[in-house]
């Protein structure tokens, strides 16, 4: 695995949690995002996503630098998977350790933000009665987003 | 020439993952404007454009030889 990855096979969260384990740290967060069945009254029946894989594992990669700035001493690894996945598939997993659990719980809920903000990354929708590819992008990101 | 990327809606309007494109030098916002003269309903106020897999402005100029990508609006997580 890479620290920071698309994936096309099913994601298995440990590898990340233990990736990021280390003795110093006294806390691992590790969100996994998966895919919901009712959204909003209506039901999906598979999600398809698809990215612009280099440009996708840098932006995940920058994420993580501006984690470690913001909260010294985490380590991270993140995975996003592409592909058809089913209901209750994981999509993203985010790890974060560090020291105390404040920094990886703030840290961890930056990320899954900052994803949904700048990692070219796409959702389609497919439903009983129809599909659409799902945005909501809200604001040009800044060059280098940040 | 430049290489022009296309996805997700994207894509499917134009049919092609991606094109090569011989108008180089031009800048984000003329690339954008051909697009959308080329393939009507591409939507060009929604989406952004990555030069060389960075987020570009729009008055940001394309060479030859740069990969471009248009990003419709995200969606991961």
């Amino acid at each position: 695995m890479k620290q920071f990855e698309l994936v096309d096979t099913p994601i298995d969260p440990q590898k990340y949690s233990e990736f990021v384990l280390h003795p110093a740290a006294g806390a691992v967060t590790v969100f996994t995002g998966h895919v919901r069945e009712w959204t909003h009254g209506v039901r999906t029946l598979y999600l398809a996503y698809e990215a612009y894989i280099p440009m996708a594992e840098k932006k995940l990669a920058e994420i993580g630098e501006e984690m470690e700035e913001k909260w010294p001493g985490v380590r991270v690894a993140m995975a996003h998977r592409i592909g058809e996945l089913k209901i209750s598939d994981i999509a993203v997993v985010i790890a974060v350790s560090s020291p105390h659990r404040k920094a990886a719980y703030e840290a961890n809920e930056y990320a899954i933000e900052r994803i949904k903000e700048v990692v070219p990354i796409w959702k389609k929708e497919i439903w009983e009665d129809g599909e659409e590819w799902i945005g909501a992008q809200k604001k040009y990101p800044e060059k280098g987003s940040r | 020439m430049i290489t022009v990327h296309y996805f997700a809606r994207l894509r499917e309007l134009t049919g092609k993952g991606e094109e090569s494109l011989d108008r180089a030098p031009l800048t984000v916002e003329e690339l954008l404007d051909w697009a959308e003269t080329t393939y009507p309903g591409f939507g060009k106020d929604t989406i952004h454009v990555a030069v060389n897999e960075e987020y570009a402005r729009k008055e940001d100029v394309i060479q030859a030889g740069d990969v471009c990508a248009f990003i419709p609006p995200v969606s991961g997580g």
